[in-house]
Parts: structure tokens; sequence; C-alpha cells
């Protein structure tokens, strides 16, 4: 059961990190694709119904953690204490001047909410990049399995004193923040018109070269920081189907880009995106949270679980939930299906 | 208390607080766009719709701060709280991972089409928004409530070898009997918070009027002033009501039960007494262990519990000191602030409607006054309700099972928690400024159909 928690909880985080994934690019790239007023209007229309629901995932992969993995939710979130309030701030700050940007017209009030929200989606898809970079890297676990990071400290992945920012963890930010801002350059494409929809693929074809360079490195890096995820790749090479879909979708989304299908190159960085985060998860697995001192004192899904009758329990009612969930983003979806226009009511 | 557990405890207890005053009037006030909406449909007048979207737009105003003061709460379970959610994860896991699958996904997602989505839906299915994000936020309460009242008074669990609380039965959880007044109350309080600013409103767009009473045209905020009234001072009325009997009642005789020393200290009831008397107002003296200037109505508190008159009740001092609640003096106060307004509340919503039965409420500027100078007041009852409960629990994070004083992070120092609060009341502070700024546009503009803030472009 602790085995399909975890998969369940990869898979929330991954849908978290797809949806709200192309609202927080969209965010990174809205000062480069937009010029007018209306211009900002359409790329905060193709969002502004959704955002909100994306976030959901988030919470529910929280929720889930919860349920699933106690011990890993308490460690990780108390030891995490710093950047998860920063991330805190500014999940908040992003949602206030997303929804209230468009209360007042004028030249003082939108251009300010407009930096905020461009500024908090740019730092948030750095700091969720460097979240998932130092569970890989794994942190200095105490005998009780908590620890505390202070933010950064020397930029070194080693010793007792490593902070939440070191060279590795920087690299897997910068690389999250070109993937999502990709991500979201293509979602701009396909909601949006001209201008802003030619400005978006000329951003996604800018980002591209360079996310591939990121993505090569910070595969290297990973490789090197953390010996489980190859040595588990080695014995299970059937894993390595995660890494094939995300390199697919990566090249899916050049082509299908350059011949202008818009939904097509969207889809395909959808793939990018689920590959990588479950190449990362199975590449953990049975880790949940690697300890740098000690590999002894690792959190694995089997220490870090809850109890058993917990997790069969939510497992029923986990399924109805999940079905209901998926009818509300489908209907949602196909009734913002299609470009949006900044006519009639709405952000 | 170490300092460090302060600082966590503080950080809680102000995030919290200032969180709840959001989905509170989101509670209150999506049922009573409900209400209004259901009168549009079966009446055909268009301007029910238009009330019905003008208070939309304040919901969902109101709805993003409850939104992004709602996920630091989520957060803090693990941040601040690390040994209490390792122990309890297992049970409280699956109210909180139910309160996102079933109520915030359906909330979230038709809030938008509730919002913008009237044009292009057609009265009906607009309607069905409504009642999806009402039903949403009803569910959210439902949860979340559940997750309190597991902490109030568990059940549906057993202890494992390492001391972690393991969900034994699911049925139980939901079920727990401290549950059901709780959240019938605390549901009650908020549509009295909603219900008390939509009169609020109604009597402020009639007090300013200039024309003679009665005489606005319907199509003016005054007009619309009179409708708010008409809707909001009977739902007003009846949620008092319920406020008071039977969920608080009912509730209050919970904590009799399964918290005694928590109801004597909310009583004020240091020594046990026989019959006892209820205490109106008087100051906690924690030296003595005793009340100074007591106001007390002879056998009140003795009927109020036990229903009969000379029923024993049993004192603080009759428990051991470690199982009082730690600040005893703000709990009783609390309490009593809560009780107190909550009976106010039902004699001005009782008089503003026996005015509106008789047609006179729009002439009677003194009681249209007391109407709008109520508006704060339910906040400020809700605050009390929610710091009974909370400093009632004390000393416990679960009631008799795992202490306050070791649920939080340990490895989590004073100075660190300290910056995050003081960041927290910066924010916190703006983001207040900023809501009261916008929501007085909304109320200035008023629900009159030429006015959209959103189609400016």
């Amino acid at each position: 059961m602790a085995t399909v928690w975890f998969w369940l909880v990869a898979a929330l985080l991954t849908m978290y990190v797809v949806l709200d994934g192309f609202d927080l690019g969209a965010g990174a790239i809205y000062p480069v694709v937009t010029r007018t007023d209306g211009e900002r209007r359409s790329v905060l229309k193709s969002i502004g119904p959704v955002w909100d629901a994306n976030e959901v995932w988030l919470l529910t992969a929280g929720g889930s953690l919860v349920l699933a993995f106690p011990k890993l939710y308490a460690s990780s979130f108390s030891g995490f204490y710093l950047p998860l309030m920063a991330v805190l701030w500014l999940l908040i700050l992003r949602a206030i001047g997303l929804e209230f940007r468009n209360h007042l017209q004028d030249r003082v009030w939108r251009p300010f909410w407009d930096a905020v929200f461009f500024g908090a989606s740019l730092l948030l898809a750095v700091f969720l990049g460097a979240a998932l970079g130092n569970v890989v890297r794994g942190v200095p676990l105490d005998a009780n399995g908590y620890f505390f990071s202070p933010l950064w400290t020397n930029f070194t992945t080693q010793g007792a004193r490593m902070g939440i920012l070191d060279w590795f963890t920087v690299t897997v930010g910068v690389t999250s923040l070109l993937a999502l801002a990709h991500h979201g350059a293509l979602w701009v494409a396909l909601k949006t018109h001209d201008p802003v929809r030619a400005r978006a693929t000329k951003a996604a074809a800018w980002i591209w070269p360079l996310l591939v360079l990121a993505v090569v490195v910070v595969t290297v890096f990973t490789f090197r920081i953390q010996p489980h995820v190859p040595e588990r790749l080695r014995e299970h090479p059937l894993g390595y189907v995660f890494p094939v879909i995300a390199v697919a979708g990566l090249l899916a989304s050049f082509w299908l880009r350059r011949r202008a299908k818009e939904l097509g190159a969207f889809l395909g960085s959808v793939a990018f995106l689920v590959g990588m985060l479950l190449s990362v998860s199975f590449g953990l697995y049975p880790l949940v949270l690697p300890a740098t001192n000690d590999p002894a004192a690792s959190l694995t899904v089997s220490n870090a679980m809850g109890p058993a009758h917990g997790m069969a329990v939510a497992f029923w009612w986990w399924i109805p939930g999940m079905i209901l969930v998926t009818a509300y983003t489908v209907f949602i979806y196909r009734g913002m299906r299609g470009k949006v226009s900044i006519e009639g009511e709405g952000y | 208390m170490d300092q460090a557990l302060f600082y966590h405890r503080f950080l809680f207890a102000f995030t919290a607080s200032y969180h709840y005053l959001f989905p509170q009037l989101t509670m209150g006030l999506g049922l009573l766009v409900v209400i209004l909406q259901a009168m549009g449909l079966r009446t055909g007048d268009e301007r029910y719709d238009r009330a019905a979207l003008f208070w939309g737009r304040i919901f969902g105003l109101t709805f993003v701060m409850g939104v992004v003061t709602g996920i630091p709460m989520e957060f803090q379970f693990g941040t601040n709280w690390a040994r209490f959610s390792e122990d309890t994860g297992g049970v409280i896991g699956q109210t909180l991972a139910m309160e996102g699958v079933f109520a915030f996904f359906l909330e979230s997602s038709f809030l938008a089409l509730f919002l913008f989505g009237r044009e292009k839906l057609g009265r009906k299915a607009h309607f069905g928004t409504a009642v999806a994000v009402w039903l949403g936020s009803w569910i959210s309460g439902y949860f979340i409530v559940a997750t309190n009242a597991f902490m109030q008074h568990p059940v549906g669990y057993e202890t494992d070898v390492q001391g972690h609380l393991a969900l034994s039965s699911l049925g139980a959880l939901l079920t727990n009997p401290w549950l059901g007044w709780q959240y019938f109350h605390t549901m009650a309080g908020a549509v009295v918070t909603g219900s008390f600013a939509v009169a609020a409103i109604g009597a402020y767009y009639v007090l300013v009027d200039t024309s003679p009473p009665g005489d606005a045209p319907r199509e003016s905020r005054a007009g619309y002033g009179r409708l708010f009234l008409r809707v909001a001072v009977p739902a007003g009325l009846i949620a008092s009501l319920i406020m008071a009997f039977p969920t608080g009642d009912r509730q209050a005789s919970h904590v009799a039960e399964y918290q005694p020393p928590s109801f004597a200290a909310m009583e004020g009831l240091f020594h046990t007494d026989e019959p006892a008397g209820l205490v109106m107002i008087g100051q906690p003296d924690m030296d003595d262990l005793r009340l100074d200037n007591p106001l007390e109505v002879p056998h009140a508190l003795s009927f109020l519990t036990y229903h009969r008159w000379d029923a024993r009740v049993e004192g603080l001092t009759s428990f051991p000191r470690d199982d009082w609640p730690d600040n005893v003096p703000l709990l009783y106060y609390a309490y009593h602030i809560m009780v107190g307004l909550g009976t106010i509340f039902i004699v001005v919503m009782a008089l503003a409607g026996f005015l509106l039965w008789r047609k006179k409420l729009i002439e009677n500027r003194p009681v249209l006054w007391l109407v709008l100078l109520m508006a704060p007041f339910p906040f400020i009852a809700n605050t009390m309700g929610w710091m009974t409960a909370e400093l009632g629990r004390q000393p416990w994070t679960v009631w008799g099972v795992l202490r306050t004083s070791v649920s939080d992070s340990s490895r989590v120092t004073a100075g660190n928690t300290l910056f995050t609060v003081i960041g927290f009341m910066g924010l916190y502070l703006v983001l207040g400024l900023l809501f009261l700024f916008l929501a007085h546009r909304e109320i200035t503009h008023g629900p009159l159909p030429a006015h959209s803030s959103h189609q400016e472009v």
C-alpha cells in the first residue's frame, strides 16, 4: 500500500507541475510577450479561470502526503522551514497580483501588480525546482529523522552545515524555471492571438536550446550527487521508459512548434514534464528523503509510511473522488477551449 | 513555556484567526447568493440577479483572501507542528486530503464560471454554479471542523507501538459526536456574518439616500438597500437563533461532558458549586483562584448545563492543575464575549425583523443605524468562538492524547519562527488594507447594472 501511495502522491505532484506549471510559466514570460494592457489581459484570461484549481493539486498532494507519509511531511516541512515560508509568500503575492490587478484601471496600480505577478511567478518556478533538488540530493537527517537547513551557507553539497541553496539545487531551480517558462510559452501561444502568440512562440524557440542544455547538465549532476538514481536504473532497466518519454516530449515540442501545431507542442511539453518527474520518482524509490550523512538514516517508503488501514481506506474514497475531480477538470477546460478573447467578462 | 513553542502557537493563532475572517463571510454570503438567485429564478425579477451578482463580486474578493490566507494553515501543520503531524497525520491526513479532493476542487473549478459566466451560461446553469461554489465552501467547512473535532474529542483511532495514532474507523471519525453540533454552530455563525454584512450594507444604502423614505426608485442604491434588508434581516434572525439554540447550547453541553476543566474555566467557576450560578461579568484572579466583581444569575449554570436547578457543577480546582487550560482568563473572556454578542445579535435582529414585518424598518433610522453598526461584531463573535474552542482544548493538541508542549517542530528555532511571525503580520496588514480598499470601491459603486469593474479595458 505504501508503494501505491508513493505513486499516487507522485502522480498528484506531477499533475500539479503540469497544470500550475503552465500558469507559473505564463507569469515568468509575461513581460516578454505582452506590450499593451489588452495583451496582458489576454494572457491573464488564459490562466485566470484555472490557476486556483491548478493550485488545489498541490494542496491535495500535501494532504495525501500527511495521510500516507506523516513522518516525511513532518520532517521535510519543518526542515525546509524558511524556503517553504518563502513559497507561501510567493503564492500569496502571485495570487493577489493576478486577482487584484484588474480591479482598477490606472497607470500605477496595474503595472505594480504586473510586476508582483511576474516576479512571484519567476521565483516560484526557481524555488519549486530547488525544492526538488533538495529532495534528490538529500539532507543531513538526525537520529529521529529530522533536520533543519538554513537557506544558504557555502553552496557546497556536503557537510553538516549545508544549505537549501547550493550549486546543485540552484542548477535544478534554473532548469525548472526554463522548463516551466517553455511550458508556459507554449500554453500562451496555444491560447492567444497574434502578436502575443507570435512572441510566445519566439520565446519558446529561444528557451528550448537552453532547456536542452540544462537538462543534460542536471542529469549529469544528478547521477553524481545521488548515486542511488543510476543504480536503480541499472537494476531496473524498465525505468528508462520515463526518461525516454521526457526526451520524446521535448523533441515533439520542438518539431510541432516549428510546424505551428500549438496543441501538439504544448502536449509535447506535458509529456516532457511528466517524463522528467516520473524519472526522478522512479530513480529515488524507495527513498523519499535521502540522508547525506548516513544512507541508512534515509527516510524511505517503509519507514516514513503512515498506518496501513488508513492508507487502504483512503484508497477507496480517493478513486471516486478523483473521478469527480477529473470530470470537473475536463468540464472547465472544455468550457474554455480555443483562443481567449478579451471581450466580455472576466480578468 | 519555551520561547519557540510560544512563537509557534502565536503564529498559528494569528494566521488562523486572520484567515477565518474571510471563509466565514464566503460561507455566509455563498448561501445568501444562492437564496437571492433562487428568488430571481422564482419571481423572474432581474433585481435579485443583480443583487446576487453584486454580492458575488464581494464573495470573489473575499474568496481570494480566504484562499491565500488558507494555504499557510495547511503548511503550518508540517512546518511548525512537526511532531503533531507525525503522530496524528495517519488520522487527520484523511480529512485534510478529503477537503482537497471533495471541496477545494468543486469550489475552485466553478468559481470562475460563477463570477464571469452569467451571460455565457444563462440563468439556470449560472444558478447551478452558485450552488456548486456554496456547497464546496460548506463541504470544506465540514472537513475542517471534522479535523478540529478529532483534536477536541478523538475517536476512531488506535495507538501503535511507536505512539503514532492510526485510523481505525473512518466512519467514526466522520460522525464524531462532537462534530455535528460544532459544524452547525460554525455554519450558523458564518450565516450570521454573511447576513449581517448584507443587512448592514442595505441599511447604509437606505441611510445615505436623500430622497424621502420609501420614495427611492427601485433601480437605485436605496432601492437595492431595501431588497438587501428584506432578504438579510430574516436570514440573520434565523441564523442568530440557530447559533444560540440548539447548536450553541448543545455544543456547550459537549464541552461540559468531554472537557470538564475547560467548561469550568469558560464559565469562570473555580470551585465546585451546588447549585452553580451563571457568571455574566467578572474578572478571573489567577492568584487567589476566584472571580473579582462577579455579577451572577443564581442557579442558572446548573440549569443550563444539566437542566436541573440544583445540579452540581464541577469547578476548576477539582481537576489537576496540569490539565487546566493554560490561559484561563483569555478563555473565560473569549467565551463571555461570544455569548454576550450572540445575545445582542438576537435582540437586534428580532427588533429589525419585527419592524420589517410591520413595514416600518425603512423609516426607522435609529434601528437602521443599529443594523449598520452591528456589521463588525459577528466577525468578533466568530473569532471569540474559535478562541474558546482552541484555548479550551489546551493543554492538549489532541485532547487527552498529545500535549501541546511536545507537539511543535523541535528543529525550528525561536529566531526563525519569530522571523516568520513578523513577516506574516506585515504581509497580512497590507492584504487587509487592500481588501478594505477594494471592498469599499465595490460598495460605493453598488449593484446598479451599468457597473462592472471587470469590463473596463
